[in-house]
C-alpha cells in the first residue's frame, strides 16, 4: 500500500491536456444534442484482431481519459446509448451484433471503429467474414484507421456526447 | 413560523439535499478515484448528466416479466425517500418520528433490496437470478451485525430511536469515544460497505457479469426505469453514509427547528458525507474485489465486533 | 347466554352434526357440508374467544361425561386468545376447502366420509383444548385433536406411499409428546392432590422445587414437540407437505399454537413463573429452533416443506419471546416481561394469519399445476393473478418486512430484548451474555427468512414457467380465493392496526400471576412502549411508502420522457434465445447460503453425466441433484429407532402365539395386581 501511495504522489495527474473540441461538431448538432454531455458505450467485437480494442483501452486509460468527456463503458446494451463495433462482421457474431443493437433503447447511435468495421479492411473476402457493420445495422459515425489513433476515437465519441 | 412548520421545512430540505446531493456524492467519489489513478475524471456533475439523459430514453421490459419488474424501482426509491424524510440527518425534529426507529430504518432498507431482488428474478434471465441470490445472501448476513450494533448503541441511551441516539451523542460526547461505540462504528462501517455494494464486497463499475451483485439485478433496466434505479442506488449510498456519520459524528445536527440551526445542519451533513465518501473512494483504490465466499467471513467478523460492542457496553459501563 | 357459552355451543353442535352428516350425506354435498361445518366451528371459536378476551370468564362442570372423572370446561382470557386464533384459521380453511377438489371417490381419499367428518371434528377439538379446565378433559381433547389430525394427514395415503410413512412418524411423535404431557400433568396433579387446573395453580407453590422443575421440563418437551421445536420437530416437515393443503394450514397455523398454549398455561399460570433457568432453557431452544428452521427453509425447494420449516422458525421466535419474558418475570422486571409476552403472542397471531395464506396458496398452486417443487414453477403471477397477489401479501408478512404484519411483532420482540440491559435493576451476567446472542439469532433468522420468502415467491410466481405444468396453470375456483382472502384481511389488519389486537392481550397478561396487569404498549396509530422509550407507527410507514411511490411516479411524469415501455426479448448476451429453463431455480438461488452454512445443512450432491455412445469426451447430458436432509433427524433418531426396534424384537419372543402362555400372562398379572393392592391399602 505504501508503494502505491508513493507512486500516486510521484506521478500525480498523467492525463494529457484536453484536446480541442472537434471542429466538426455538426454531428452533435445533427443528433440534436440528445445526449447532453453523457454517453454510455457498449463495445461489441464482431470479429476484430483486437488491435482496435487495445486503442480503445488506451483511449479510456489515464493518458487520454475519455471519461472526462462524459463517456463511460457499460456492460449491458440496455444501459447504453452508443454501440461501438470493431472488426468485420463474422458469421458467428452477425446475429449477436444485431441482437445487441435491438436490445438498446432509443435514441441510439452506432460507431463503426476501424477499417474492418468500415469496409472489412484486410479481412475482406475471408471465409468467416459476412460483411461490414453497415450491412447489418445502421451506422452513424465511422472512424477510419487500422487501428485508429486514440485521438480519432476520442473525436468521434465527443461528436456524439457533445462535450 | 411555528415550530411544526419549520419541522416540515426541515424535512423537505433534508429530502431535497439528500436526493439532489446523492448523484453529486457519486460524482465526487468517482472524481477522487480518478485523481488518485492519475486521470482527470468527468467531474462531479456527470452522474446528474447521466440521469438527465436516461430520463429521456425509452424504457424496456423483458417478455414474460410482471408488474413487479416495472414497479420495483418505484418501491425502492420510495422506501429510501421515506427513510430520508424520517431520519435525523439535518434536524432531530422530524414529524415522522414514528418511522425514525433504527430497526424500522434497517427494515426499510432491506425492503428496498427485496424489491430489487424480486425484479432481478422477474427478468427471467440467469444474470438477474444470480444477482438477486447474491444480494439477498449479503443482506441476510449483514442483518445480525446491524441489529446487534444497534443494540450496542441503544443500551446507553435506553432507546433505539435515531433522534434520541443523536441527541444523546451531542449531549455526552465522551460516549462516542467509548469502546462500545468505537466497536459498533467499525462493525457498522463494514456493513455500510457491504450494503452500498462497494469494494471489497462488490465492484460498482465492473463489466464482468459473473462478478456482479447489484449490477446484475439491473442489467435489464433501460431509460426512465434505469434512471430511477441509478438515483436510488446513489441515494442509498448517501443514506448509509449519512446514517453512519450522524450516529458517530452527531455534531451539527439541529435539535430545534430554527433556520440558523437548520442551515448549520445542512452544512454539517454535506461536509460529513463528502468526507466519508472521499475516504471510502480513496480506500477503494487500494483494494480489489474479494471472492464472493470470503464476504461471509467479513460479515461474520463484523458481527463479532458488534457482539463485542454490546458486551463492552454492559461490562465496561 | 354469554358469548362464550354461545360460541362453545355452536362448536359442540357443529361437531355433533359432522358425525351424523359424515355417515348420511351424499358424496356431492358432503364436501360443502363439511366445509360449512368447519366454518361454523371457526365462528363459534371466534365468538367464544372474543367473549373471553372481553373479560367474561366461564366455567362448567359435567359430571358424567367422561369415565372415572368429571369434565370441566373453564375459559379465561388466555384460552380465549387461542380459541380466537384457531377459530379464525378454521373459518378461512373451511371456506377454502369447499372448493378444494375431491376428484375421485376412493376409500380413504380426501373425498371419503372419514376425512370429511374428521375436518370439523379436528377444528372443534382444537377450539375446545384451551377451554379444558382439568387434566382429564385436557388430555381427552388433546388426544382427540391428535387422532383427528392423523386421519386428515393420511387422507391421500392410497395414492402416495410417502403419506403413509409421514403418518407413521406423526403418530409416533405426537404420542410420545402425549406421554411427556401425561407424565407431567400426572406428576403435577398427584403432588397437589387435585385434578382441576384452578386448584392445581393455587396449590403449586407448596410443591417441592424439584418436582416443579420436572413437571415444567416434561411439559415443555411434550408441548414443544407439538409446537415443532428442535429437536422434536422432525414430524413437521414430513407430515405437513403430505397432508392436503387446508389440513396443513390448520395444523401449521392453529395446532402448533396448542403447544404454546400448554407452555403458557403450565409455566406461567399454573406454576406461577418459576426460576430463571427454566426460561433460559426455553430461550435457548427457541433460538436453536428459529435458526435451524430458517436455515432448512432457505435450502428447501419443495414449497410445502419450506413452509413447514418456516413454522419451526416462527415458533422458535415465539419461544424466544416467551423465554425472555419468563427470564424477566423471574428476575423482577414484569414490565419488560409483559412487553415480551405481548410480542410473542402477537407473533403467534401474525404467524397464524400469514401461514394460513401461504399454505392455502401452496394448495392452490398444487391444484392448478400439480406441482410442489419450486424448481419447476414460475410464471404463475400471470396465470393465477389473484392467488399471486394474496400469496405475495402472505410472503411479505412472513419475511418480517414493513409494511407486512410480521414486522410489527418482530419490532416489539427486538425492543424487549434490547432494553434488557438498560432496564432498571442491574441485569445478571447470564442475561448480559444471553441477550446479545438472542438478538443476533433473531436478526440472522430475520435475514434468512427474507431470503427464503424472496426465493419462494420470486422463483415460484415470477418470470416465466419452468415446466409444461406451470405453463398450463389456471386460476383456482372462487371459494379457494375467498378463503385465502379472509386470511389476507387478517394479515392487513394486523399489519396496519396491530393495537386492535394488543388491547385484548393485556387481559391475557393479567391472567398470568408472574406478570400481572400491565399495559406495555399504548397509543392509537403509533405504538408507544410504556416505561421504556420506543415508538413506531406501522400505519405511517405504509402511508409513507404509498405516498412516496405516488410522488415518484408524479415527478417522473413531469421530468421524464413520454415513451411507453416496450416489450423486448431478454438480453442473454446475444447468444441463443434464453429458454425459461435457463432461469435461476430455487436450488440455485439458495446455493450461496447453503454453501455458507454447509456445516449445518450438509447438502448431498449427486451428479450424473451421460456421455455419447460414440465418444467419452462428448457429454450428452448432465443431471445434478442436491438434497438437504434434516441433519438432526439423521443424527438423533436412528439410534433411538434402533433401540426401539431391538426392544420390539425382544418383545416378539414373548409373543410366541401360544394361547396357554397368554393365559399364564393374564393370571400372573392379576395375581401381582392383587398382591400390590393388598400390600398398599
Amino acid at each position: 500500500m505504501t508503494g502505491l501511495l508513493r507512486m500516486i504522489r510521484s506521478h500525480g495527474l498523467i492525463t494529457e491536456p484536453a484536446l480541442n473540441p472537434p471542429e466538426d461538431m455538426s454531428d452533435a448538432a445533427r443528433v440534436d444534442d440528445v445526449f447532453g454531455g453523457s454517453i454510455q458505450v457498449r463495445h461489441v467485437d464482431a470479429g476484430s484482431c483486437n488491435g482496435c480494442e487495445i486503442e480503445i483501452g488506451s483511449a479510456f486509460g489515464p493518458v487520454y481519459d475519455l471519461e472526462r468527456y462524459g463517456v463511460r463503458l457499460v456492460a449491458s446494451p440496455r444501459h447504453a446509448d452508443v454501440l461501438l463495433v470493431t472488426g468485420p462482421v463474422t458469421r458467428n457474431m452477425a446475429d449477436p451484433l444485431v441482437k445487441a443493437y435491438e436490445a438498446m433503447p432509443e435514441p441510439k447511435r452506432v460507431v463503426a471503429l476501424g477499417d474492418c468495421a468500415r469496409d472489412c479492411g484486410v479481412f475482406a473476402g475471408a471465409y468467416g467474414v459476412q460483411g461490414r457493420v453497415g450491412d447489418f445495422i445502421p451506422v452513424d459515425v465511422t472512424v477510419a484507421g487500422c487501428p485508429p489513433e486514440p485521438e480519432a476515437i476520442i473525436t468521434a465519441l465527443r461528436r456524439l456526447s457533445g462535450r | 413560523m411555528s415550530a411544526t412548520t419549520w419541522a416540515i421545512v426541515a424535512v423537505v430540505v433534508q429530502v431535497a439535499v439528500v436526493v439532489v446531493g446523492a448523484p453529486f456524492l457519486v460524482g465526487l467519489m468517482r472524481q477522487v478515484r480518478a485523481r488518485l489513478e492519475g486521470r482527470a475524471g468527468a467531474g462531479s456533475a456527470q452522474p446528474w448528466r447521466d440521469l438527465r439523459k436516461q430520463l429521456r430514453k425509452e424504457p424496456i421490459a423483458p417478455e414474460g416479466s410482471t408488474i413487479v419488474f416495472a414497479a420495483a424501482p418505484f418501491v425502492l426509491l420510495s422506501s429510501l425517500l421515506l427513510i430520508t424524510a424520517a431520519a435525523p440527518f439535518i434536524a432531530t425534529t422530524s414529524p415522522l418520528d414514528g418511522v425514525a426507529d433504527l430497526y424500522a430504518v434497517v427494515s426499510l432498507l432491506l425492503l428496498g433490496s427485496v424489491a430489487l431482488a424480486l425484479a432481478g428474478l422477474d427478468t427471467g434471465s440467469a444474470f438477474g437470478g444470480m444477482g438477486s441470490s447474491r444480494a439477498v445472501t449479503v443482506a441476510a448476513l449483514a442483518e445480525p451485525t446491524l441489529l446487534v450494533a444497534g443494540f450496542a448503541l441503544s443500551v446507553r441511551v435506553g432507546s433505539s430511536n435515531l433522534a434520541s441516539l443523536v441527541e444523546h451523542g451531542q449531549r455526552a460526547p465522551s460516549t462516542i469515544l467509548s469502546p462500545a461505540t468505537l466497536l459498533a462504528a467499525v462493525a457498522l462501517w463494514i456493513v455500510v460497505v457491504a450494503e452500498a455494494g462497494r469494494l471489497p464486497v462488490d465492484n460498482p463499475s465492473t463489466h464482468l457479469e459473473l462478478t456482479m451483485i447489484h449490477e446484475a439485478m439491473i442489467l435489464e433496466y433501460a431509460g426512465r426505469d434505469l434512471a430511477v434505479v441509478e438515483l436510488a442506488s446513489a441515494v442509498r449510498l448517501a443514506i448509509l453514509l449519512s446514517l453512519w456519520g450522524t450516529l458517530f459524528l452527531p455534531w451539527g445536527v439541529a435539535t430545534t427547528a430554527a433556520p440558523g440551526a437548520l442551515a448549520l445542519g445542512v452544512v454539517g451533513l454535506v461536509a460529513k458525507v463528502s468526507v466519508l465518501g472521499a475516504v471510502l473512494a480513496a480506500a477503494e483504490v487500494f483494494m480489489a474485489k474479494w471472492r464472493l465466499f470470503r464476504v461471509p467471513e467479513l460479515l461474520a467478523g463484523s458481527f463479532l465486533f458488534g457482539v463485542l460492542a454490546v458486551s463492552s457496553s454492559f461490562f465496561l459501563a | 347466554m354469554s358469548l362464550v357459552s354461545a360460541g362453545l355451543l355452536l362448536v359442540a353442535v357443529a361437531a355433533a352434526t359432522s358425525l351424523v352428516v359424515g355417515v348420511l350425506a351424499s358424496p356431492l354435498r358432503r364436501a360443502r357440508v363439511s366445509a360449512g361445518l368447519t366454518c361454523v366451528v371457526g365462528l363459534g371459536g371466534v365468538l367464544a374467544g372474543v367473549g373471553a378476551l372481553g373479560g367474561a370468564s366461564w366455567s362448567v362442570t359435567a359430571r358424567n361425561l367422561l369415565p372415572l372423572s368429571e369434565a370441566v370446561f373453564a375459559v379465561d382470557p388466555l384460552s380465549g386468545l387461542f380459541m380466537t386464533l384457531v377459530g379464525g384459521v378454521a373459518v378461512a380453511t373451511g371456506i377454502y376447502s369447499a372448493g378444494y377438489p375431491r376428484t375421485e371417490e376412493y376409500a380413504g381419499g380426501p373425498a371419503s366420509r372419514t376425512v370429511q367428518m374428521a375436518l370439523p371434528m379436528f377444528a372443534a377439538a382444537m377450539v375446545a383444548v384451551p377451554a379444558a379446565g382439568n387434566v382429564t378433559t385436557f388430555l381427552f381433547l388433546w388426544e382427540l385433536m391428535a387422532l383427528a389430525s392423523l386421519v386428515l394427514v393420511l387422507a391421500e395415503h392410497r395414492s402416495r406411499p410417502e403419506v403413509g410413512r409421514a403418518g407413521a412418524w406423526y403418530a409416533a411423535m405426537t404420542h410420545a409428546g402425549l406421554l411427556a404431557i401425561l407424565l407431567s400433568l400426572v406428576m403435577f396433579s398427584s403432588a397437589t392432590g387435585t385434578e382441576s387446573f384452578d386448584e392445581m395453580g393455587a396449590a403449586a407453590s407448596a410443591i417441592s422445587p424439584a418436582t416443579r422443575s420436572a413437571v415444567f421440563l416434561l411439559a415443555f418437551a411434550g408441548f414443544g414437540s407439538k409446537a415443532g421445536l428442535v429437536p422434536l420437530h422432525v414430524w413437521l416437515p414430513r407430515a405437513h407437505p403430505e397432508a392436503p393443503s387446508y389440513v396443513s394450514a390448520l395444523m401449521s397455523a392453529a395446532m402448533v399454537n396448542m403447544g404454546l398454549y400448554g407452555v403458557l398455561r403450565i409455566g406461567f399460570v399454573l406454576l406461577g413463573g418459576g426460576p430463571q433457568w427454566w426460561w433460559m432453557v426455553v430461550l435457548a431452544i427457541g433460538c436453536l429452533s428459529a435458526l435451524y428452521g430458517v436455515l432448512q427453509a432457505s435450502a428447501a425447494s419443495d414449497f410445502k416443506r419450506l413452509l413447514a420449516y418456516s413454522t419451526t422458525e416462527n415458533l422458535g421466535l415465539v419461544f424466544v419471546g416467551v423465554g425472555a419474558a419468563g427470564v424477566f418475570a423471574a428476575g423482577g422486571d414484569p414490565q419488560l416481561a409483559g412487553l415480551l409476552m405481548i410480542a410473542a403472542i402477537l407473533l403467534t397471531a401474525n404467524h397464524a394469519a400469514f401461514k394460513t395464506v401461504l399454505f392455502l396458496g401452496s394448495g392452490a398452486v398444487l391444484r392448478s399445476t400439480g406441482l410442489r417443487d419450486l424448481d419447476q414453477m414460475g410464471g404463475l403471477a400471470r396465470r393465477m393473478p389473484t392467488t399471486a397477489v394474496l400469496v405475495g401479501i402472505g410472503a411479505l408478512g412472513a419475511s418480517g418486512l414493513p409494511p407486512g404484519n410480521g414486522f410489527v411483532s418482530e419490532w416489539l420482540l427486538l425492543q424487549g430484548l434490547i432494553h434488557s440491559l438498560s432496564a432498571a435493576g442491574a441485569p445478571s451476567v447470564a442475561v448480559a451474555i444471553a441477550m446479545p446472542l438472542a438478538v443476533g439469532a433473531v436478526a440472522l433468522t430475520a435475514g434468512l427468512a427474507v431470503a427464503t420468502f424472496v426465493k419462494a415467491f420470486g422463483v415460484g410466481f415470477l418470470a416465466r414457467p419452468r415446466s409444461a405444468e406451470a405453463m398450463a396453470a389456471t386460476e383456482v375456483p372462487p371459494s379457494m380465493r375467498v378463503g385465502m382472502g379472509v386470511a389476507v384481511v387478517a394479515c392487513v389488519v394486523l399489519a396496519l392496526a396491530p393495537l386492535a389486537m394488543i388491547r385484548p392481550l393485556e387481559r391475557v397478561l393479567a391472567a398470568m400471576p408472574a406478570i400481572g396487569e400491565r399495559e406495555p404498549v399504548h397509543g392509537a396509530a403509533e405504538l408507544h412502549l410504556s416505561a421504556i422509550a420506543g415508538s413506531m407507527s406501522p400505519l405511517l410507514i405504509a402511508l409513507g411508502l404509498a405516498g412516496g411511490s405516488l410522488l415518484v411516479v408524479l415527478l417522473l411524469r413531469l421530468v421524464g420522457g413520454r415513451q411507453p415501455r416496450r416489450a423486448a426479448l431478454v438480453w442473454g448476451c446475444g447468444g441463443t434465445r434464453l429458454s425459461p429453463r435457463m432461469q435461476y431455480t430455487a436450488t440455485a438461488y439458495a446455493e450461496p447460503l447453503t454453501r455458507v452454512f454447509d456445516d449445518v445443512l450438509r447438502p448431498e450432491h449427486d451428479v450424473d453425466i451421460t456421455h455419447y455412445v460414440e465418444s467419452r469426451y462428448l457429454v450428452e447430458s448432465i443431471r445434478y441433484r442436491q438434497r438437504v436432509s434434516d441433519r438432526i433427524e439423521n443424527r438423533l433418531y436412528p439410534p433411538l429407532l434402533a433401540v426401539a426396534t431391538r426392544w420390539g424384537s425382544v418383545a416378539r419372543r414373548l409373543q410366541n402365539g401360544s394361547v396357554h402362555r397368554y393365559l399364564a400372562y393374564g393370571l400372573v398379572g392379576l395375581l401381582v395386581v392383587l398382591v400390590v393392592v393388598g400390600v398398599t391399602s
